[in-house]
């Protein structure tokens, strides 16, 4: 039993970190509601108590998931580029300027519009990576920057030159029919899209884990020194892991404009780029892991939502747990008294077992 | 005269950049205080919304300004502190930390002004009192600079006094030369018997401190109500701001007039239905192009040092060598 | 005179179970300049450490003005009076000479502010009463090393230190910025002051010691009046070994230069000129040792051999084709091998898997991936058998390297290095705090490469490992060659001593083969 807690030790605290946030929306639940059962209920099953629900777990969780492997590939690289957020804005503005103003057959045209997407997220992965790999300017702080440039030149393009005038709102004209992509449940707005998140997701993987490049982003991320030492060209992984990351944000913004809304909409930031920042923390950068930490922020969103519809409790509840959730599974000394107590007392089983063969 | 220019060049402009202002350049104090201890704080948009929120729940409930201003600090305060005890305590990386902070008091507030407002509407806002506004005696009377810089939110005049504080903070107390050791080279610091982590600590409760002000004038100044992530982002502008200022305070003060000017002439001009967008883009275009100067001369800059020191050393040592034999004849 | 410090009996064992010091005793007499000599991992550090307070010796104890002291930490040493000027300059960069100084006891104005009108005022007082010139709002950024380092002992003595302790203070100074400190020292020694130094450059001790405390193997060898001694007697006393340590056989077939070093210099970025024309081949089948106390420019060199960086001047020709300035990758390519001198730094990604340690070099080649794909069934096997033929003590080969012991880590990276066939290894530090069996197994596998027609270089602070694996051997100091011996045969320690410590120097020393 010990022996498996410290094999699996950072799982486990992952796992205790999302106790502990459950626990504490329990008690608020508890403390809130007038009726706290009925609200915990909706809580907890609201999201599997309707075919509607469920479907809206599956659709939020698509341009998470996208995101948090963005975001996962460039932190396996030790870079915190959190330039999702911007790729993901920009790209599906510039997505959308494109898809309204070519025709051609459905196929191509959904291809070719996720191509641009995907190249307007990689240039803007670009910018923060040159400046890090060149000149050791921060990436942080460039990506927040870049948010904004892309949240207003996003804005401006649609604004000012892709309005759909005849709308109320502050929305861009309608995307073609041949950019749709397809529903695959009826009755539901579930769509290709997420699709194509899961294989994002397990193409990440596959390309973290399983790929000379990704085996050059892991490397360098663990140990920038020894990755020079070995020969792998530092500065262009750098680069690169930045690249890829916009890329992929470029991907789950231009799918749900394509997927879910059919025209471009947000006049907000939509968020999703820092949903990306927690589920890829929760997932611990492993893609497929993400998939489930997406599904699972995805699940507590909509059930927060069913809560605040049908009961008496806000939504914002979520955010306070997976704010709590976020910040016990990075706190590198949670519970690290526990794992050394293990150890100890496994060091000296071990001994003793020796002396005893001795 | 083109209605912009006459609208640029009246004084309400001019009221309006010092109004605008006020709330990034009091959170970029914050920022660059932590800074200038080697901690990168990303926390004051989380800062900002908790003071801006218990500012005004006192307020209605106490109806007090003395309190809610008391509660606004120490809601900022504290939140610098849950920052500090987990980076430096629970060892979590801090921007991590912060990231999760922000959403924590986004979260936070509107769960909490859901319950003391049973509205849960996203348009749902908490009537405050505001802090009172100033006419300065002399100054009011004076045609153009009277109204541009007389009577403005108490809090205003506070963001422009915080600068020579900050100065005086960082440059003229042992507390800002130990912050300075800190950030520079923590085992220096620590070889003359300073508590480093304590150090940062002060740094990390400082840099609330100049967010709970930033927050508090959002929604008891800049507006009377709180309403759900009021500070839009304000936060991260404050990085912005303190990158482009250097991190000095006459640096940052410039920088915020900077983005107080640009989002102020995207307001003016959006009323003249020209694209504000890609007015309110240009100060973090100029924020990204600045830092990627910086960076690019820290690395030139070390050749020259190289240099200056050839000269120098060369100097010193004939000096000094002159200097010793003179002693020793 | 009396004595200002007495050190008695101190054994100081790391947990990692390494003795650092064994029954040390040292009696520093006031108003002396007493030197600590001895070679790396000798103990001196440890011994300075334990008098200021860094760490707590479990036996012995300290006896300073007559009182016995038991120090928790630097703080408690600097208040009776004791500075230190560590090799790495405590000092903030951006802030005036004048902030470093007053820094931890700043002079106030009020109870508030700082006062830096005082600040200055103190700073060239205490400069004055000293004779340490030095500019008080200068920032720190903007002087040169020498400068850097006077700032460091004015805070010291600004703090009222009587006894100042100085570890390897002329390690990182100039010639002309040497001189002056040695007269600083002296006129400090007039004033009162007592000053315990640290050094391994044997003519600067001679020339400013009082007295001379030798150690070596974490012992105390003896103290002597620095009159009674000379450089020669020291340097023996140092290195020590009589006993002539069990050398491989010379190798029985040797090929032609495979590695050839041409007037290599190299200035670092502190404008320091680390290396100094160095001359040397490495023919086919022979190891070339390289004797040197650590800091004499072996890092550089290596790095430049190893395409880590590029030298300033000077060429390196493997087998007749021009290398430096390549990637290291591309050295690689060309058969170079590379056990680097810190396994932590460069040699392993602690949290990477042993598999994903043992491919960094070749994983993008043919029996490791193709067409960008790893092959990790192939890659498992591999490790499963490197791990087996290096006798790498390991759960699994994906265990991550980090939590491996130091000697299982140094066996993960020499099996990769020997494994990728190397025509070049470069060995550096190859058993340094490895254990006894993994040492022995190491020499091993450097005797069979030499033997199946390697050139090896071995770099190594530990005289034994140099003696006892070496065909030929050079000695570096103060970034030249000193001393090339071509028949190693009959060398010892004591003769290699003064040619690193810089007793002895042979005019225009290379290490080629020709002429």
């Amino acid at each position: 039993m010990e022996k498996f807690i410290l094999k699996y030790f950072t799982l486990i605290r992952t796992l205790i970190a999302i106790l502990v946030g459950v626990i504490i929306s329990i008690v608020l639940i508890y403390l809130i509601s007038k009726t706290p059962a009925y609200s915990l209920k909706q809580f907890l099953l609201g999201p599997i108590l309707s075919k509607s629900r469920l479907a809206n777990v599956f659709e939020n969780a698509s341009p998470i998931i996208f995101c948090g492997v963005a975001i996962a590939i460039a932190f396996q690289a030790k870079q915190f580029n959190v330039g999702a957020e911007g790729a993901l804005f920009l790209s599906a503005a510039i997505g959308t300027a494109f898809a309204v103003s070519t025709h051609m057959p459905a196929l191509p045209h959904v291809i070719l519009i996720l191509v641009v997407a995907g190249l307007t997220g990689a240039a803007w992965g670009w910018i923060p990576g040159v400046l890090k790999a060149k000149w050791g300017a921060s990436e942080l702080v460039s990506s927040l920057m870049m948010n904004y440039v892309a949240y207003f030149l996003g804005l401006y393009l649609i604004n000012s030159h892709f309005r759909d005038k005849s709308a109320g709102f502050l929305v861009s004209l309608p995307l073609p029919k041949t950019a749709w992509l397809p529903q695959i449940i009826p009755g539901t707005r579930i769509h290709v899209g997420i699709i194509l998140a899961v294989i994002f997701a397990l193409l990440g993987y596959y390309f973290l884990y399983h790929t000379t490049t990704g085996y050059e982003i892991r490397t360098t991320g663990n140990n920038d020194k020894f990755a020079r030492f070995g020969g792998i060209n530092v500065v262009k992984v750098v680069i690169l892991s930045q690249v890829i990351s916009g890329m992929i944000a470029g991907f789950g913004g231009m799918t749900e404009v394509m997927g879910i809304h059919h025209r471009f909409n947000w006049q907000n930031s939509p968020g999703y780029g820092w949903d990306g920042v927690i589920v890829a923390i929760i997932g611990r950068n492993h893609p497929i892991l993400i998939i489930f930490a997406a599904l699972f922020l995805s699940y507590l969103r909509v059930g927060s939502q069913v809560l605040n519809l049908m009961a008496d409790v806000p939504s914002e509840l979520v955010a306070v747990i997976q704010a709590i959730i976020i910040i016990l599974i990075t706190a590198e000394a949670f519970l690290s008294q526990w794992k050394y107590k293990i150890t100890m007392k496994q060091a000296s089983l071990e001994e003793a077992g020796n002396e005893s063969i001795a | 005269m083109s209605p912009l220019l006459k609208s640029i060049f009246s004084t309400g402009f001019g009221f309006a950049i010092l109004r605008v202002m006020t709330p990034i350049l009091l959170p970029a104090l914050g920022v660059a205080i932590s800074e200038l201890a080697g901690s990168v704080n990303i926390a004051l948009e989380g800062i900002m919304l908790m003071s801006a929120f218990f500012g005004v729940i006192v307020s209605t409930f106490t109806g007090s300004i003395w309190l809610s201003l008391l509660a606004g600090i120490t809601a900022g305060v504290a939140t610098g502190g849950i920052l500090a005890y987990f980076h430096l305590k629970l060892k979590a990386d801090i921007i991590l930390a912060a990231i999760a902070l922000n959403m924590f008091a986004s979260g936070f507030t509107i769960f909490m002004l859901y319950l003391f407002t049973g509205d849960k509407g996203s348009t749902s806002s908490l009537k405050s009192l505001v802090f009172p506004e100033i006419q300065i005696p002399i100054l009011k009377s004076i045609p153009v600079l009277g109204p541009i810089f007389s009577g403005h939110n108490i809090m205003t005049y506070i963001a422009l006094l915080a600068v020579p504080f900050f100065y005086v903070l960082v440059f003229k107390t042992p507390l800002g030369l130990r912050i300075r050791a800190v950030g520079q080279n923590p085992n220096a610091a620590e070889s003359v018997g300073i508590n480093v982590n304590r150090i940062k600590v002060y740094a990390l409760l400082l840099s609330g401190l100049f967010g709970a002000f930033g927050g508090l004038y959002l929604s008891m100044g800049y507006v009377s109500w709180f309403s759900r992530d009021m500070t839009a982002g304000r936060g991260f502008i404050a990085i912005a701001a303190s990158t482009l200022g250097g991190n000095m305070p006459m640096g940052m003060f410039w920088s915020s007039l900077l983005f107080g000017f640009v989002n102020s002439f995207a307001i003016y001009i959006a009323s003249l239905d020209i694209p504000s967008e890609l007015i309110q883009m240009i100060p973090y275009l100029i924020t990204i192009i600045a830092l990627a100067l910086f960076a690019m001369r820290k690395q030139m800059k070390k050749k020259r040092v190289d240099e200056a020191h050839e000269l120098y050393s060369e100097d010193v040592i004939s000096s000094v060598v002159k200097d010793i034999s003179a002693a020793d004849e | 005179m009396e004595s200002i410090l007495q050190v008695n009996n101190i054994t100081m064992v790391y947990p990692a179970g390494v003795i650092a010091n064994k029954n040390v005793s040292v009696d520093v007499t006031e108003k002396t300049i007493h030197a600590i000599v001895g070679e790396n991992g000798a103990g001196k550090s440890t011994l300075m450490k334990a008098i200021f307070g860094i760490i707590h010796p479990q036996e012995g104890d300290i006896i300073y003005k007559g009182k016995k002291v038991n120090f928790k930490n630097p703080d408690d040493a600097i208040n009776v009076g004791i500075g230190m000027v560590h090799q790495h300059l405590m000092l903030a960069p951006d802030l005036t000479v004048a902030e470093n100084l007053i820094l931890g006891v700043e002079p106030r104005k009020g109870s508030l502010f700082l006062d830096t009108d005082k600040a200055v005022r103190i700073t060239k007082e205490v400069s004055e009463r000293y004779g340490l010139d030095v500019p008080a709002d200068k920032k720190i950024k903007d002087l040169p090393i020498g400068v850097r380092q006077r700032v460091e002992i004015l805070k010291a003595l600004y703090r009222n230190a009587e006894l100042l302790i100085l570890d390897e203070p002329t390690a990182v100074l100039t010639p002309q910025e040497t001189v002056i400190l040695f007269k600083t020292l002296f006129r400090l020694k007039e004033n009162g002051k007592t000053i315990l130094f640290i050094s391994h450059k044997l003519s600067e001790v001679k020339q400013l010691a009082d007295r001379i405390t030798v150690m070596r193997d974490a012992r105390v060898i003896t103290t002597e009046d620095a009159s009674d001694v000379t450089e020669e007697e020291i340097a023996h006393l140092m290195v020590g070994r009589d006993i002539d340590t069990a050398r491989l056989d010379p190798p029985e077939k040797m090929g032609g230069v495979r590695l050839s070093v041409k007037n290599v210099s190299y200035i670092d970025d502190e404008n320091v000129q680390v290396l100094k024309n160095i001359n040397f081949d490495i023919r086919a089948g022979e190891i070339l040792g390289i004797a040197g106390v650590d800091g004499n420019g072996q890092t550089e060199l290596i790095d430049i051999l190893t395409g880590l960086s590029r030298p300033t001047e000077g060429s390196i020709s493997m087998d007749g084709k021009n290398i430096a300035g390549l990637s290291p990758r591309q050295v690689r390519e060309l058969g170079m091998s590379h056990i680097p001198e810190d396994r932590m730094e460069n040699g392993v990604a602690d949290t990477a898997s042993l598999e994903e340690n043992f491919i960094v070099d070749r994983y993008y080649k043919k029996e490791f991936s193709r067409y960008g794909k790893l092959d990790w069934k192939y890659i498992r096997k591999y490790s499963k058998e490197l791990i087996q033929k290096f006798n790498i003590l390991t759960q699994s080969s994906r265990t991550p390297a980090g939590s491996l012991s130091g000697g299982n880590i140094q066996k993960v990276v020499v099996a990769r290095e020997l494994s990728s066939d190397p025509q070049i290894i470069i060995a550096a530090q190859p058993t340094r705090g490895v254990d006894i069996g993994s040492e022995e197994l190491i020499h091993v596998l450097l005797k069979d490469a030499r033997d199946s027609g390697k050139a090896v270089f071995l770099i190594s602070a530990d005289l034994d490992e140099i003696l006892k694996l070496s065909s030929r051997i050079i000695v570096i100091y103060n970034g030249e060659i000193t001393a090339h011996f071509k028949d190693v045969s009959k060398v010892t320690g004591k003769d290699l001593g003064p040619y690193m410590l810089g007793v002895k120097k042979e005019e225009g020393a290379h290490g080629e083969i020709h002429s």
